[in-house]
């Protein structure tokens, strides 16, 4: 239904405006395009610049670089979408892979039940985060900012800040390095899983109730309690689905890293919500896709590889990807503007 | 929104022309780089460095050298690092980038066992892997590491300190690097230091455990006492915690030894407060290091090679790349030793050193 309202906007608009303002109303609808258009113009830029860039292996290794933050950037966006933003992402996701790990390893449990229990811990760790929120009222920088610490504590405290090699553990918790390959590429199980969760969450997201709260929550709060929305317990059951997510990133970063180490990506955080930003998904809530984050997380990985497969030094990847954010949340604000 | 609308239309010819042109510029680059490669005669080798960090001075020294370097051996050389001591993912990430681009070698300094699968993943598929600074764990897990002989330097550091005393009593602080984890290169030079002085060290590689009162047997011998081993993380203000703790349990220490510089600049500012002063000793060699040996501040300090470590490890990788024959381990030893060298302005008999002026033109960092 919004759609139609969406295209009888652009039909009123096309008889009025520039052609830019043409492009500004279609990137609005479908606010994933532009950084669809950016993923594709990367693409024939390194395919060009570089030999090794657009060939069966890079894009296997490519994919797995990517698979751990896209995964990530699944629960962040479901925060985001809220006009809530969390910063226990890392945390989360290394509390859960250091008691999986030590459990199957010093505790000598089954790797199944090993695995299990780490899902529960991160999704009881996101259903806190979402219990301060809702309850106590907290904002959720504040309680993420809180709970970031807390949770990387007791990962070091847990793991006393060793690293447990993932041949040292049973088979299931480093299954998703495994994979099989087509040619010279690569797929991992731990991809096929990430490529999972986007489509689970991507349909819940836009074909139920729930999906459909979830936004209403992000756009307008108090409309949406207006309008009989039971807010908190949406948002509750976001943080701890979200929670869930970050578990099932730690499964998938054992697999990748071929260890579970504490501290294994400082800046978890960062990079989900880079990803998040870049794929068209409004920081203020109510606005944003998954298949938007799906190519915001390949965008940034492709331009780190890809400049990367140049020789192009670290520093200056890092300069390009801090561009790369600014200029995204310009288009957003752009694409924003087009109501007013 | 179907395809025949005009906006669409025009969104998919702004694209097309964007792309377009992208690609041109990107196209005039890959021209360069061809040419580039193709007119040196034989084929450029690529190399990955990569550090734990790009802010510690040791590293950036490396980086710095390495580039410097590259064409000389004909490499193209790619610089990476994690974000930060700690930062697996970013040396894991920085190892697949390199199998991709087709790399020949890599040099590392390995942040921990958390990358080891990623470095197997590269020598499987044909890279020569060399380590740098520290061996991994287990050290086979490279096919050679490029380090300072710590226990050499450690070694140096003492038997200069013994033949200065010139059969006075010795009265000694140990300031080590850690005290809640074992590492190598700590015990290495903790004991290379005490083996230097003459004095048994009972475990060779366990700090602490020797007697704390004897006699040493260097230079010219004389009684021993070990006053502490105390951790200061490598670091001006825990270098000064740890001695003002030596300091309070005997106020009479006459030689210090301290695993690094800044532990030494620490320690000095201990001893200065209480009024007190001792023949400090160290070991690394940086810049900053040298001109404390200079002004005094350092009696003598052993000196390492950072940039020398990635320069004869780029070397090696262009010359197994090229069908040469492959380092080998300097003997007796598990790694390839690239050298060490004390400083002092002080030098005593039977102790080779070089003047604190001469090591400042080697010095690494600033």
């Amino acid at each position: 239904m919004s759609d139609t309202v969406e295209s009888a906007a652009a039909e009123f608009a096309r008889r009025q405006h520039s052609p830019l303002q043409k492009v500004q109303h279609q990137l609005h609808g479908k606010p994933w395009l532009s950084p669809l258009f950016l993923l594709l113009v990367a693409f024939v830029a390194f395919f060009i610049a570089t030999p090794t860039f657009l060939t069966a292996t890079s894009m296997g290794i490519l994919l797995q670089q990517t698979a751990v933050v896209a995964c990530l950037a699944v629960g962040q966006t479901l925060v985001i979408l809220t006009a809530g933003i969390d910063l226990s992402v890392g945390a989360i996701m290394v509390l859960s892979m250091m008691v999986m790990a030590s459990l199957a390893q010093d505790g000598g449990m089954p790797g199944i039940l090993a695995l299990l229990l780490g899902f529960v811990l991160a999704t009881a760790a996101g259903a806190l985060n979402g219990f301060l929120v809702t309850r106590v009222n907290l904002p959720p920088f504040i309680v993420t900012l809180g709970t970031l610490s807390i949770f990387t504590a007791i990962a070091l405290l847990y793991s006393g800040g060793s690293s447990i090699q993932a041949e040292h553990l049973p088979r299931i918790l480093n299954i998703l390095g495994e994979g099989f390959s087509i040619g010279d590429f690569r797929l991992t199980w731990g991809i096929v899983v990430v490529v999972i969760v986007y489509i689970v969450i991507g349909f819940v997201l836009a074909q139920t109730a729930w999906g459909r709260y979830v936004y209403a929550v992000g756009d307008d709060p108090e409309s949406a309690r207006l309008s009989g929305v039971p807010s908190k317990r949406i948002l509750l059951g976001v943080y701890t689905v979200a929670g869930l997510i970050y578990g099932i990133a730690a499964w998938v970063l054992i697999g990748r890293a071929g260890a579970a180490t504490p501290n294994a990506v400082p800046d978890a955080n960062l990079q989900s919500i880079t990803a998040v930003v870049i794929g068209g998904t409004s920081l203020f809530g109510g606005r944003g896709r998954l298949i938007g984050t799906a190519i915001g997380a390949l965008i940034v990985q492709t331009l780190q590889f890809g400049l990367s497969q140049m020789g192009v030094d670290q520093q200056w990847r890092v300069l390009a990807t801090g561009v790369l954010v600014i200029v995204a949340v310009a288009v957003d604000q752009w694409i924003r503007k087009v109501k007013a | 929104m179907t395809l025949s609308s005009p906006s669409m239309r025009r969104a998919i010819a702004i694209t097309a022309a964007c792309v377009t042109v992208a690609g041109l510029a990107a196209c005039g680059r890959g021209d360069d780089s061809s040419s580039g490669s193709s007119s040196g005669g034989e084929k450029a080798v690529g190399v990955s460095l990569i550090t734990k960090d790009s802010t510690n001075p040791f590293f950036v020294a490396m980086q710095k050298g390495a580039k410097e370097d590259a064409s000389k051996n004909n490499v193209k050389l790619t610089v990476a690092s994690g974000k930060q001591e700690g930062d697996d993912a970013g040396q894991i990430t920085a190892i697949e980038d390199s199998i991709a681009r087709g790399d020949k070698g890599i040099l590392i300094t390995p942040m921990s066992t958390g990358v080891n699968a990623a470095i197997k993943k590269a020598r499987d598929a044909g890279l020569y892997v060399i380590a740098l600074d520290t061996p991994p764990d287990p050290a086979n897990t490279v096919d050679i590491t490029f380090a300072t002989d710590n226990r050499e330097a450690g070694k140096l550091d003492g038997q200069w300190a013994a033949a200065t005393l010139a059969g006075k009593a010795a009265t000694i602080a140990l300031l080590d690097l850690f005290d809640d984890k074992i590492v190598s290169v700590d015990y290495n030079r903790d004991q290379g230091f005490l083996e230097g002085m003459g004095i048994d060290v009972a475990d060779p590689k366990k700090n602490g455990d020797e007697a704390k009162t004897g006699k040493y047997t260097g230079g010219q011998g004389g009684d021993y006492t070990i006053v502490c081993n105390e951790a200061g993380q490598g670091a001006e203000d825990g270098g000064r915690t740890a001695m003002e703790k030596c300091l309070a349990k005997n106020p009479n220490i006459n030689l210090v030894y301290t695993i690094n510089e800044p532990t030494a600049v620490g320690a000095n500012g201990a001893l200065k407060a209480a009024g007190k002063t001792a023949t400090i000793v160290s070991v690394d060699g940086g810049c900053a290091g040298v001109s404390s040996v200079k002004s005094g501040v350092i009696g003598a300090t052993a000196q390492q090679y950072p940039l020398k470590m990635a320069t004869l490890g780029m070397e090696a990788i262009a010359k197994v790349a090229r069908g040469g024959e492959k380092p080998a381990t300097t003997s007796g030893l598990d790694f390839f030793n690239t050298g060490v060298a004390l400083i002092t302005d002080k030098p005593a008999e039977g102790v080779k050193s070089i003047t604190s002026d001469e090591g400042l033109k080697i010095c690494w960092g600033n």
